[in-house]
């Protein structure tokens, strides 16, 4: 093997590598597994492992390789959120009601990867059901924060966040409903996409709320989630969401200036509420987008407050119905004991979901319920209206906004847990782009300090306008260029509780 | 709208979700949280709003009627849950998958 | 006190389509357990619909054949509910927005006893697309139900009524009418034995004379007509004792026993439903445009009422006649058909809806699977027409075809039916007779018109049924008269 510092790579240097046969995707993937093995067990990133599989796939990738028939991505073994079903893996969507579920069919996403000989290294921790912004609700147990274990991920993709962040692989699959790429990207200090919806098929993505929920890289930085975004993006006509759209190449403009581009920073996401180390944070890189001729405007998105209770009635409405199917009919858990068909569903469903999960689906059953429709349902989605045209007015003065994705960094495991409202504004940024649609990113833009004096990721938000990620891939790249925030990593040999 | 403990009662039983009393407790002082969140939106006229359900204005693609399905029960029926009640088998027989008895 | 029964139908009518409404999985009839349950029937994790052409088709045809708007934007809904046999936890249904809005269909209400026949137009309140559910069996495993879900997905068009129909014969002639328009349109196969045509009512009586609805009670899953008669009528007396005793109707979903001829109320269903629909976020608006109208309408054939009228003014065919001949498109088509090989339309009519329709309900038979052609009809009919057998004659030819002996004119030689023409022949058999009923021919000349019929019959009787009866009674006056 060679002496190259594998686990930083990017994913752009992993294909030159493997191009050039200076490494195989079996040394590669044995890498990244002894990786896991090693540091895996303290942070808890993978709900499943299977290297049988997983190697045969790196094999196969070799053998693809040796025949010249090598795509960006041959080779290269990512992890996939537990929430993609996957033929033969365990998917739990971080259930208890799925511990058992072995999917018997591929989602869109898996097979995009599988088509160009991408290696599944394995299925990261999540919130259970994506519900959650800690990761603290899998049945799995807690993801830790590679930069702090004692702090939380971020969810709900903490798993795949965690396992960017730790290198357990080169790069990793998220979902985002409210934000859950963008504020565990923003936790972990690496760079995330939540594409415009519809871009991304959902179909085999285990749903939370279908309308809002869309798919995306995480990865070190802009161009490795480009190449992620050059397979996963694509019409699929199993998905009725699904944007039938001309196939783009995501990497095409990266190397464009920033010359002349128009900055919005709505005033909203600098007000109350946000940490004062984060927003110098934000503040010190819009001074940087500046030094690269960028323009900044001041646009206002007046009705941000109002995206979190749209959301906590629109996503709780759907997911109520969504986690109908788990049943104990067909798959999932049916509990031991039962007395009639009233008694098997209400244990089964008691048991086989989280806490979290039953509050939020609670929640959007009472919605739904008689007489209150008009009051919480309907009344959320003229809302939702509203959110959208905000976005609308504000990119007549601008070509992408800015601002934190999170409004502080890593908070501890266990400090919100008890409190849902607290942890339900931690997305108070990120919520209004999946009820607009709007493509959003996080970009490592530096570091705070936390009271107990830790160096904690804070992430750069960019939310683009309808299909316009590769502007966006561009925006965070150029400033990559200038920075190296994105290419710090956490030491995972300190002694735990520092670092 | 303040929530009882007979809301959460009915609302878990709609859900088909059992809840203990001493839950159903706890589970009111949440939601009332989370519902007072969600009242903020009372505060705003959305008279003649049209609601949004969709971020892409978009209409319903047609899907042409041909059988692309074939039987896959055997692979399907692998992830059955067990039966329960003291029986260590699937919950299937004959193909069907079974539950406890539906009266009408 | 009077009362006036009131009756609103609602009826499931699954759609003639290759695949299931939301997933390309077969949906043919009786295969074996789950084997058509594909991983969208099951409801398995991250599965999603995409919606069947041939259904919104279908759906478009219905709503222009009854008159009806086609809604240009339509929308799906989850009607959510926890039932075994419905894997998602929720119904793909449509609620506020129904694909077919208000139309009308006319129905003829047959004469019973003193009351004559009459037309009555029922207004139709909305048609909506949904997806089936599957099945509960029993008795596969002791104190269990087994859940099949190849039915799951099933395409269907739920056509909904105003509570427009006064009695159970306003109700199965509306559910008749219905059942021949959509196999004429051939959207549905009719079958109502698979369940293909299954109708709820919902019935509620009210003082004659009042406005106020009374409180309904829903017969859910009628799947024949007789049942729903029986149904209805007993419903009706239940519902009338009920409130005559002092009683009260509580809204309920009711099955009928078709042993005991009696409705009972549902255990299942007894607490209060709260589907809590809201639009489905898989899918989006269906939009149709004129353009998608235009390419059903020009796949529709011509219509019962449009084929009654033309068959009334091309045939001079009664009103009567040209709607019993259009109650299913076969039917017409084979009328049609023999007309067209040259048969007299109005003859054609009296034995198309008479032997031939006797045969065919006797032998519980459609009319395509009759032996007899439509042109192999017109054929034994231009041989009564020629004079080549009488109309009796002509009935036992029909029965030889219909066993399939042969073809008309070998029947008519090898029976030796042929009529006798021969005018020598007959004169010199009704002299015979004239002969032999001295008696009978001094009735006729004292007055009695009878005695003429008698004599007719005489001379039949002596040709053993070959005379011509046309000629006969020509010569008979003749020679009477001279």
């Amino acid at each position: 093997m060679t002496n190259i510092d594998l686990t930083n790579a990017s994913l752009k240097q992993f294909g030159e590598m493997l191009q050039s046969k200076k490494i195989s995707s079996t040394e590669l993937t044995e890498t990244f597994l002894a990786r896991i093995k090693q540091y895996n067990p303290n942070i808890n990133a993978y709900i499943a492992l299977d290297e049988s599989k997983t190697l045969a796939q790196a094999k196969a990738a070799d053998a693809l390789i040796a025949s010249g028939n090598i795509a960006p991505l041959t080779g290269i073994p990512i992890a996939q959120k537990d929430i993609f079903c996957a033929k033969g893996w365990q998917t739990t969507c971080g259930s208890k009601m799925l511990a058992n579920f072995i999917a018997p069919y591929d989602a869109h996403v898996i097979s995009q990867f599988d088509a160009v000989g991408a290696v599944n290294l394995g299925k990261t921790n999540m919130d259970e059901f994506a519900m959650g912004s800690s990761n603290e609700t899998s049945y799995f147990g807690a993801v830790k924060n590679p930069w702090s274990f004692d702090r939380v991920p971020g969810g709900s993709s903490g798993g795949s966040a965690a396992a960017v962040a730790a290198r357990l692989c080169a790069a990793a699959t998220g979902t985002d409903t409210g934000g859950s790429i963008r504020q565990p990207a923003s936790l972990c200090g690496l760079t995330g996409l939540k594409p415009t919806y519809g871009v991304v098929s959902r179909f085999g993505m285990i749903a939370f709320a279908s309308s809002l929920d869309q798919a995306g890289p995480m990865a070190k930085n802009a161009e490795d989630c480009a190449l992620m975004m050059n397979v996963m993006a694509g019409f699929d006509e199993r998905d009725s969401t699904s944007l039938n759209r001309e196939k783009e190449n995501y990497t095409r403009d990266l190397n464009k200036p920033l010359h002349g581009l128009k900055i919005g920073l709505p005033k909203e996401f600098f007000a109350e509420g946000l940490d004062a180390d984060v927003g110098k944070v934000i503040e010190t890189a819009i001074a940087e987008y500046k030094k690269l001729g960028a323009q900044i405007v001041e646009v206002s998105l007046p009705n941000t407050g109002l995206s979190i209770p749209v959301y906590y009635v629109l996503a709780p409405a759907e997911a109520s119905s969504n986690l109908s199917r788990y049943d104990g009919v067909r798959y999932g858990h049916r509990t031991a004991e039962y007395t009639d068909l009233m008694d098997m569903y209400c244990k089964s469903r008691a048991e086989g979901f989280g806490a979290e999960v039953k509050r939020r689906i609670l929640i959007g059953t009472y919605v739904l319920s008689a007489g209150y429709y008009d009051a919480y349902y309907l009344k959320a989605q003229q809302i939702r209206r509203l959110i959208a045209q905000d976005f609308v007015e504000a990119f007549k003065q601008c070509d992408v906004i800015m601002g934190p994705a999170a409004p502080s960094t890593a908070f501890k495991a266990g400090e919100k847990v008890d409190d849902p409202v607290a942890m339900y504004l931690q997305d108070i940024y990120t919520i209004s782009t999946n009820l607009a649609g709007l493509p959003g990113m996080s970009v490592p833009a530096g570091f705070a300090q936390s009271d107990d004096g830790k160096s904690l990721p804070v992430g750069l938000q960019i939310i683009g306008n309808y299909f316009d990620e590769a502007r966006m891939l561009n925006v965070a790249h150029q400033y990559q260029k200038v920075t190296d925030w994105h290419t710090q990593a956490p030491n995972l040999n300190m002694p735990e509780g520092t670092a | 709208m303040a929530l009882s403990i007979e809301d959460i009662k009915k609302v878990a039983h709609l859900a088909r979700i059992d809840i203990s009393d001493a839950d159903a407790n706890a589970t009111l002082t949440k939601l009332t949280g989370i519902l007072d969140l969600i009242e903020q939106m009372q505060a705003v006229d959305t008279k003649s709003i049209e609601p949004m359900s969709h971020s892409q204005d978009l209409n319903q693609r047609l899907r042409d009627d041909v059988v692309t399905k074939t039987n896959l029960r055997d692979e399907f029926q692998k992830n059955a849950p067990m039966l329960g009640n003291g029986s260590n088998e699937q919950a299937v027989a004959d193909g069907l998958y079974l539950v406890p008895k539906v009266i009408e | 006190m009077e009362w006036e029964v009131v009756i609103g139908l609602e009826t499931h009518t699954q759609l003639q389509t290759n695949t299931k409404i939301f997933s390309g999985a077969a949906i043919k009839y009786g295969a074996e357990p789950n084997t058509q349950a594909c991983e969208v029937s099951l409801a398995l994790p991250g599965v999603l619909p995409v919606l069947n052409k041939q259904a919104v088709h279908c759906a478009i045809k219905f709503g222009l054949a009854i008159n009806a708007e086609i809604a240009p934007r339509s929308v799906f809904a989850r009607k959510n509910y926890f039932y075994p046999d419905l894997p998602k936890g929720y119904q793909i249904s449509q609620f506020e927005l129904p694909v077919v809005g208000k139309g009308a269909v006319t129905i003829q209400v047959p004469a019973q006893g003193k009351h004559a026949a009459y037309e009555k137009v029922i207004n139709i309140t909305r048609a909506h697309l949904e997806e089936d559910a599957g099945k509960s069996v029993h008795g596969a495993v002791e104190g269990m139900s087994g859940i099949d879900l190849n039915r799951a997905g099933t395409p269907l068009l739920e056509i909904v009524t105003e509570p427009d129909m006064r009695s159970a014969a306003e109700a199965v002639a509306y559910a008749k009418k219905l059942h021949e328009l959509v196999q004429w349109i051939g959207i549905c196969d009719g079958n109502m034995q698979e369940g293909s045509f299954r109708c709820d009512v919902n019935v509620s009586v009210r003082p004659k004379g009042t406005e106020k609805l009374g409180t309904r009670r829903e017969i859910k899953n009628l799947n024949s007509f007789k049942f729903m008669q029986q149904a209805i009528e007993y419903e009706t007396r239940w519902q009338i004792e009920t409130l005559e005793d002092g009683g009260k109707i509580q809204q309920a979903t009711v099955l009928f026993n078709p042993d005991t001829g009696e409705t009972r109320a549902m255990r299942s269903k007894e607490e209060a439903n709260d589907y809590r629909y809201f639009p489905d976020p898989d899918l989006l608006p269906l939009i149709i445009t004129d353009a998608d109208k235009a390419r059903v309408s020009a796949d529709m054939p011509e219509l019962p009422e449009a084929m009654k009228a033309r068959l009334e003014a091309q045939y001079a065919l009664s009103s009567y006649d040209a709607s019993s001949l259009t109650t299913s498109r076969d039917l017409a088509d084979y009328f049609v058909a023999a007309v067209q090989a040259g048969a007299e339309p109005k003859q054609t009519a009296n034995w198309v809806m008479g032997s031939v329709s006797a045969k065919l309900n006797s032998e519980d038979k459609d009319i395509n699977a009759s032996p007899i052609s439509a042109q192999q009809l017109a054929q034994l009919l231009k041989r009564i027409a020629d004079g080549t057998i009488s109309n009796n004659a002509a009935k036992q030819v029909f029965e030889a075809m219909w066993a399939n002996e042969g073809d008309v004119d070998s029947i008519i030689a090898a029976k030796g039916l042929k009529q006798e023409s021969d005018s020598g022949a007959i004169e010199t058999i009704i002299d015979e007779v004239l002969a032999a009923n001295g008696a009978m021919v001094e009735e006729f000349k004292a007055g009695k018109e009878k005695a003429f019929n008698a004599l007719v019959g005489q001379a039949m009787k002596a040709s053993k049924g070959k005379a011509n009866p046309a000629q006969v009674n020509e010569i008979l006056k003749k020679k009477l008269n001279a």
